[in-house]
């Protein structure tokens, strides 16, 4: 046996390391509605107490927000609101905002979330009307204006929504709920349409 | 649907993105384990259950992901208001006669 086994050592294949994103590239298209999955980003769950506010925000380069539902961004670069401690931070430069929080000392947890969401492009005039098949919030543009950010619920799943224009929403879900949130919004896109 | 005002995100929403966390103002004991068996049993299992207003936790599970008090009334399910979490029982409720 063990001969055997010495003879197969082959050199093995080395363990690959390509990443594979949920859903690369699936898309859908409805009249007036696209549903689009985006490309990979950089991503950080930011939580600091309000005194490490100003420090992150200049590590950061971007003012993270202090009203509720609101969002700040610059360049390629977005801060979005959570909670009154809590922030998304999201990058779709490349540039890990995870790297600019090291460096600070003042008191904050910093977590890279950058593999655990996907994030889903949905656009068009009927891209309020999709997200609405499954969540409750309001979307108008009155209640819910561009740069506005909110963590809420799509049927049975968690997502983070932002506007991004007047007819496009960003939405930001757990890798694992991926497959249900865009099939979700697909039908919904569908229902929009009509 | 049930719109609740959260009182961390300033506005109301929608009662999906909220979970109820049991009745608000129960004080945990200081010296739990000095505490007879008695007086643990009465902070630990005995609710008011009212029948009208009742103070209760609720989180705002799918939004801010924060605890904040609420004032319901059981037999309308009318919310008469919310509060932050740590903030003391509101003396004057608003629309409530006592």
């Amino acid at each position: 046996m063990a001969k055997a086994a010495a003879s197969k050592t082959a050199p093995a294949a080395s363990p690959s390391v390509e990443r594979r994103p949920a859903l690369a590239g699936r898309s859908t298209a409805a009249t007036g509605v696209k549903v689009e999955v985006l490309p990979s980003a950089e991503r950080i769950s930011l939580r600091a107490p309000e005194a490490s506010v100003a420090a992150l925000s200049k590590a950061l380069g971007v003012t993270l927000p202090k009203k509720p539902k609101t969002s700040a961004s610059k360049g390629k670069r977005t801060a979005l609101w959570l909670g009154p401690d809590e922030w998304l931070v999201i990058d779709e430069a490349g540039n890990d905002p995870l790297a600019d929080c090291a460096g600070v000392a003042a008191l904050h947890s910093a977590v890279g979330i950058s593999h655990r969401n996907i994030a889903i492009a949905v656009t068009g005039a009927g891209a309020a009307a999709t997200i609405n098949a499954g969540c409750p919030q309001d979307l108008s543009l009155d209640a819910f204006p561009v740069g506005a950010a909110s963590r809420t619920i799509l049927g049975k799943a968690e997502i983070v929504v932002l506007r991004t224009a007047v007819d496009a929403f960003r939405v930001e879900c757990w890798r694992s709920f991926s497959d249900y949130v865009f099939t979700f919004l697909s039908e919904g896109s569908r229902d929009a349409a009509v | 649907m049930l719109l609740i005002r959260c009182p961390y995100c300033e506005e109301e929403r929608p009662e999906l993105e909220f979970r109820n966390a049991g009745e608000a103002h129960i004080a945990r004991s200081v010296n739990i384990a000095g505490e007879t068996d008695d007086d643990f049993e009465k902070f630990f299992f005995i609710r008011s259950n009212p029948k009208g207003i009742i103070y209760e936790r609720w989180r705002h599970m799918h939004g801010c992901a924060r605890f904040f008090n609420a004032v319901r009334d059981t037999v309308t399910d009318k919310f008469v208001m919310t509060y932050k979490a740590g903030e003391p029982k509101p003396s004057k409720l608003p629309g409530v006669a006592k």
